[in-house]
């Protein structure tokens, strides 16, 4: 089996199960939407700085709901020890990583245009220069996404895993964080010039944390 | 005979548990063998290490040609385990889990009298979740038997499986000389799969009486289990 | 069991401390106050040196686990060698993000500003206070070698990305004094030289605190290893039938 259609099989099979437990839709999307209302608690919408601040806001965000999501992902596998059938099923864990990748990355880009509309909507946000905007966050969706699955196979048999995760993946993707608020500020007042050097930036990571993924993801999902 | 699987000195670990300490054990291919002993006796972490799941600690381990101690992992797409878990998703339907399990392992979508044979085929579109335990078992039985193994692992598969699941295991312990598998087989009844078994390898506190192959009959291997007090 | 010869352990240590203290004295005494920040700029000689070797620390590090990883070259040494350096890096950056904020306070106003240089450090503390917590989860110790071996290579590569990204975004920590572009050392005579010998003295202490920190690594595995020869031998010794699996999996 080639490596691209045993990624799909994976993928297919992860969302399968999302869409039957919804567990994205009905949890981990409330969570990301009661995030940008606390925002708004904490920073004063009345005085502009919510609106200033929200591509910072957004990107928060979306790191601490890629943080539940990534936990999701691996959750399914820890039912009925499903880790050991994936090792034992003799798919190459490369294909294993990408699939499970492109799976988070998915849920992940259909809560971000929920959230954009949230942002948008609540915090009075307007975007003007869409190329680089729908760019850079791919990118960075697929970086987060990569990242997140490594630490979370790396993790996946220890205990104190759920305090461990973000203390491993949030300064590791702090580079993401950075160039995606910018790129989003770039487009939000409608200078994409200043977006595009972020946009590479954020593909450089992506394909630094896709490729080592696929390096190691095998090692790491043989710890017992 | 051709060694299925050899095991000299054998140790393995849990945690700084030494769940193995020095086991020597031969199977050859076509053998039924049942590995009898107490809980906690080293039964699931044998099995788990002959899978190549668990890192070998000291000895040597040599299972369908692959040394354990170099690489555990290719050995695992001409095997199948059942284990204590199903290896399969709460939120698939039997069917899907059984989908997903052959593609994985490259080979062809289960074919309908596997489902047949287990009596799950009404059960095709439920849910794992809503399964029974035994009804579960019984899919993570077809699971490892979509998959076409060589060698066929099973842990403890009476326990947990309901009337109509232990005479299909039974029929499928009986066929696996004739279908060149080979099986090993964990287990507390004793009296079913003795009926079963061409041989008997006793776990005692991490070391196995009877596991090398010069006195293979199945009488011999049963009077040293009697011997070795119970 | 150890990484030098005990002799050569035990002379470093003394030499650290006497090129601490001759550093003190340089550093308090002898090296002329700063036009512009006077005496505040002392700590330089502390700050600097600490950063340096923060590096040195964290690099070996990886290294170290890159060595392990590769199966040719995976020996127990070069796990040992590289989370006794993480531990030694750690402690040395935790210093110079408080010695720089001693430095700063006086000379910016601030505590704490977010220029290129501060993120990156404070970044690097929080990705090795991560590994050494990765570190701490017991179990099988190849497997935990293999992990943090991992992770201390991601963050290796991660911390120019950051830097990187950071140096874009903005700029406000002094010029390398002796590392700027134009790789002319602004500063000279006493000072640098006294720069350049705090250096060298904390070098020297890394090897000592490296060498010690190894020691114990190693003797925390040979006691492993005897308890697992005594609970393999109380093993074989139980009575048949008895004995439960005392550990969790």
């Amino acid at each position: 089996m080639t490596l691209a259609r045993a990624a799909l099989l994976v993928t297919g099979k992860d969302l399968r199960i999302e869409r039957r437990a919804k567990v994205t839709s009905s949890q981990i999307l409330p969570f990301g939407a009661i995030v940008l209302v606390l925002f708004a608690f904490a920073l004063d919408p009345d005085r502009g700085v919510l609106e200033r601040a929200a591509p910072g806001l957004f990107w928060v965000a979306v790191l601490l709901v890629s943080l539940l999501a990534v936990s999701r992902a691996f959750a399914i596998e820890v039912e009925h020890g499903a880790r050991d059938g994936l090792r034992l099923s003799g798919l190459d864990p490369a294909a294993i990583f990408l699939g499970k990748t492109f799976a988070v990355a998915l849920q992940l880009l259909a809560l971000e245009v929920v959230l954009t509309l949230g942002v948008v909507l609540l915090y009075d946000v307007s975007l003007r220069s869409l190329l680089p905007l729908v760019l850079a966050t791919v990118a960075a969706t697929v970086g987060i996404a990569a990242t997140g699955i490594v630490y979370g196979v790396l993790t996946v048999g220890l205990r104190l895993r759920e305090t461990l995760v973000p203390l491993l993946v949030l300064p590791v993707v702090t580079p993401v964080l950075l160039g995606a608020s910018r790129a989003w500020e770039a487009s939000a007042v409608g200078a994409p010039g200043e977006a595009w050097p972020w946009v590479a930036l954020l593909s450089a990571f992506a394909l630094l944390a896709v490729a080592g993924g696929m390096l190691c993801f095998g090692t790491l999902l043989e710890e017992s | 005979m051709a060694l299925v699987a050899t095991l000299r000195s054998a140790v393995c670990l849990l945690g700084r548990f030494p769940a193995l300490a020095g086991v020597d054990l031969d199977v050859a291919a076509g053998d039924v063998v049942l590995v009898s002993g107490a809980n906690g006796a080293g039964k699931t972490t044998l099995l788990r290490l002959i899978a190549g799941l668990l890192p070998l600690r000291a000895g040597t381990a040599t299972v369908l040609g692959h040394d354990l101690t170099v690489d555990r992992t290719s050995l695992r797409r001409d095997l199948a385990l059942v284990g204590h878990g199903t290896f399969c998703y709460d939120d698939l339907t039997v069917s899907e889990n059984l989908t997903f399990a052959a593609k994985a392992s490259g080979r062809p979508p289960a074919p309908a009298d596997l489902l047949e044979q287990l009596d799950l085929a009404r059960l095709a579109p439920v849910t794992h979740r809503h399964l029974s335990a035994g009804q579960q078992r019984r899919v993570s039985l077809a699971v490892a038997l979509a998959r076409e193994p060589k060698l066929l692992l099973l842990d403890e598969p009476h326990a947990g499986l309901d009337v109509v699941g232990r005479e299909v295991l039974d029929a499928v312990l009986s066929r696996a000389p004739t279908e060149g598998r080979t099986v090993l087989l964990a287990s507390h009844e004793l009296d079913r799969a003795r009926a079963l078994a061409t041989r008997e390898v006793e776990l005692v506190s991490g070391r196995a009486i009877g596991g090398r192959r010069e006195h293979s009959p199945r009488s011999a291997a049963h009077e040293t289990a009697e011997e070795v007090g119970r | 069991m150890t990484l030098l010869p005990r002799g050569a352990t035990i002379a470093l240590g003394w030499v650290a401390l006497a090129a601490l203290v001759t550093l003190t004295l340089l550093g308090l005494w002898v090296a002329p106050p700063d036009a512009v920040q006077s005496d505040a700029q002392r700590l330089m000689y502390l700050h600097v040196p600490t950063a340096w070797l923060a590096y040195l620390a964290f690099a070996v590090t990886a290294a170290s686990s890159a060595l392990y990883l590769w199966p040719r070259t995976r020996a127990v040494v070069w796990d040992r060698i590289a989370g006794a350096s993480a531990e030694i890096g750690v402690m040395f950056t935790g210093l110079t993000l408080v010695l720089g904020a001693l430095w700063g306070r006086p000379i910016w106003g601030v505590w704490w500003a977010w220029d290129a240089r501060l993120v990156t450090t404070a970044v690097l503390f929080f990705l090795y206070i991560g590994y050494l917590a990765l570190r701490r989860i017991p179990g099988d110790a190849n497997d935990t070698a293999v992990r943090s071996a991992i992770v201390a290579l991601i963050a290796f590569v991660d911390v120019p990305i950051v830097h990187f990204s950071v140096t874009w975004w903005r700029t406000l920590h002094q010029e390398a004094t002796v590392f700027n572009p134009e790789l002319s050392a602004q500063i000279s005579g006493t000072m640098a030289l006294t720069l350049w010998f705090g250096v060298l003295a904390f070098t020297v202490l890394y090897l000592y605190l490296l060498s010690k920190r190894y020691e114990l690594a190693a003797m925390a595995d040979e006691l492993a290893d005897v308890e697992l020869e005594v609970a393999i031998a109380e093993r074989i010794g139980e009575p048949v039938g008895a004995g439960v699996a005392r550990v969790e999996p």
